[in-house]
């Protein structure tokens, strides 16, 4: 596995000069396509409502103004926010922000951890049932979370846990079949050898999985977090069954209620917009921060 | 598979049949405490709802009232309900629309990584669309693809082009959700499939030099049968994901215009949580389970022949 992530940094195998150029072309047509509504949308932000409706499409418009952002973080008056285009709903960014944070750090450790015991237990030791328990966890993979969503649903409202953390987490935070398969194919390709020396420095089967086993698999646990932070921060179907309150209103589930709440016949683009732009900041800042990471994270699913 | 698991450790030196024994359930009960949390969470949230899910769509049930009994019923209404039928036509027409584009721009971009460059900046710029959330990508291509005001239909005026209400035709509604999530996922298919490519050699493609190849040889008779592999696995992955279309759905379009764009896991979504029809909505969901099962196993053996191909 760590000779896949090696070999990614190998040169490219570069074409001639021509063909270059005519690349470079493409791939920076292509980076337009994908940028170029993020910029639209930030630059959106940036105007007033009327101007949306002028015509006006320059990249930099003249007039630049902060009061979408300052709608959408409630820092105005309901008047204000009305006079401005919005439908008056705020949105409660931070509230929104730290539930979300909440929810994706609290799966994300979850999650970690139970997989990571959990691929220890089937890659490592031996038990009854171990290939049978395997193979029903990898059914879990496929299985449509519709198709459990509606029994969990009942579930959690049954146990009074709507509108909670531990009901918008439970269904995820014990297990993650992805998690488990995915660590588990590495644990498999770890040499014997390293459990029979701690084994013969007499370490317990705690002290070789927390000392020798998790350190050795730092990288792919690191990959698996961050996949799974990204699934959780995407997450949307469950959290808006289980969390409506403002309370617990993840970000995703906030936008969604904002738009519905604009009006369909002059929709509040710019407000929609800078809601957008906040919600995708904090995606950007961890792609600053975590760039070289997070694709490497990618390829290492794929090279598995 | 099983020449790759560690033999018992602990159990090997040990020459007495008694404390072989101990030492073996000793080491099983070990295992069994590593794996309870996640098997908890696994009986508890995957294997009792699967059961749960098929018995709630034997009965008739509001979320209400109690639960009552009805066979086969939801089954043999789903034959003759033009909706459902219509959401697994809409469904289709989404995947395969979805999975080809999805699939070709991320081979074509992967290629252009492999040959161009391998910056990881322009890497992690085409993956800023699939670390934004659906919900986001939804609210912000409205905007744009707005017939009234959006960027796109502004450019395509320039062109001569009339406007085109993207989401609000329901001729083009469903493609065009298949389209906007396959610009969002190009970027991570491509890295993907980039991933693959690396595993290839770089030898063969300096023999492929010597011998004079031309790319589209190289591309042809090189890279993409020993790619293979990987692009399988992702089309598998993808499609998987894609009959599970929700969110931008949700959000952009809500199964609109005229029930164009209402995907089967919308229409679940719709007769369970907002016509409380539970039953009727579990039914449904146990034939997208059988529906997905049935893909999985094509494409199983679909993966294994790719990889025998190879010997």
């Amino acid at each position: 596995m760590t000779d896949s992530l090696r070999t990614v940094t190998s040169q490219p195998v570069l074409l001639r000069r021509p063909g270059r150029i005519l690349g470079w072309a493409l791939l920076i047509l292509l980076l337009a396509i994908t940028l170029t509504p993020f910029v639209w949308a930030i630059r959106t932000a940036l105007i007033s409502n009327a101007e949306v409706f002028n015509g006006d499409y320059s990249l930099i418009p003249r007039n630049l103004t902060l009061i979408n952002f300052k709608r959408v973080l409630g820092l105005v008056s309901a008047e204000e926010s009305l006079a401005a285009g919005g439908s008056g709903a705020k949105m409660y960014f931070w509230l929104y922000l730290r539930n979300s944070l909440i929810f994706t750090a609290l799966l994300v450790a979850g999650q970690v951890t139970t997989s990571t015991m959990a691929a220890y237990a089937f890659s490592r030791l031996r038990f009854p049932g171990r290939d049978l328990l395997f193979g029903l966890l990898l059914t879990g993979m496929m299985i449509p979370p519709i198709f459990i969503v509606l029994p969990n649903f009942v579930l959690i409202k049954n146990a009074g846990l709507l509108n909670t953390f531990p009901g918008m987490l439970a269904p995820y935070v014990l297990v993650s079949p992805f998690a488990i398969f995915f660590l588990r194919q590495f644990m498999l390709s770890l040499p014997r050898e390293v459990e029979e020396a701690a084994m013969l420095d007499g370490a317990s089967s705690w002290t070789t999985f927390h000392r020798v086993i998790v350190p050795m698999a730092a990288t792919p646990i690191t990959t698996v977090a961050i996949i799974q932070a990204v699934f959780a921060w995407n997450e949307y179907l469950w959290p808006q069954l289980i969390g409506q309150d403002h309370g617990v209103r993840l970000l995703n589930v906030a936008l969604a209620v904002f738009q519905q709440s604009s009006p369909s016949t002059r929709p509040d683009w710019t407000g929609l917009m800078a809601a957008a732009t906040l919600q995708t900041l904090p995606m950007l800042i961890v792609l600053l921060l975590l760039g070289r990471k997070l694709v490497s994270s990618i390829s290492l699913t794929s090279a598995k | 598979m099983t020449d790759l698991v560690p033999t018992d450790t602990q159990a090997a030196p040990t020459p007495r049949l008694t404390r072989h024994g101990a030492l073996r359930r000793r080491q099983a009960l070990t295992a069994y405490a590593y794996l309870a949390p996640a098997l908890i969470g696994f009986l508890v949230f995957y294997l009792v709802p699967m059961v749960r899910g098929l018995q709630i769509s034997l009965t008739d049930w509001d979320l209400i009232t109690q639960p009552h009994f009805v066979g086969l019923d939801n089954y043999r209404r789903l034959l003759g309900d033009e909706n459902f039928l219509h959401s697994l036509v809409i469904t289709a027409t989404y995947v395969l629309v979805n999975i080809t584009t999805q699939t070709a721009a991320g081979l074509g971009i992967a290629l252009l990584m492999q040959r161009i460059s391998h910056s990881t900046l322009v890497r992690s710029l085409l993956l800023v669309p699939w670390l934004v959330p659906n919900v986001t990508i939804a609210v912000i291509t409205l905007f744009v693809l707005d017939p009234n005001v959006g960027l796109l239909n502004h450019l395509l005026g320039a062109l001569g082009l009339g406007p085109i209400a993207f989401y609000g035709n329901p001729d083009l509604a469903i493609i065009t959700v298949a389209l906007v999530n396959s610009w969002r996922n190009m970027g991570y298919t491509a890295l993907l499939i980039f991933a693959g490519m690396q595993t290839v050699p770089h030898m063969v493609y300096e023999a492929a030099e010597l011998d004079g190849c031309s790319t589209a040889r190289t591309f042809r008779s090189i890279t993409l049968p020993l790619i293979r592999p990987v692009l399988v696995m992702v089309v598998v992955v993808s499609m998987i994901g894609s009959f599970q279309i929700f969110d931008t759905v949700a959000v952009a379009t809500k199964g609109g215009p005229v029930g164009s764009t209402r995907v089967i896991y919308f229409y679940i979504y719709e007769k369970a949580f907002q016509q409380g029809q539970m039953g009727y909505a579990a039914a449904m969901s146990v034939v997208l389970l059988a529906i997905i099962l049935i893909m999985t196993l094509i494409q199983l053996r679909a993966s294994r022949a790719a990889e025998s191909d190879l010997g």
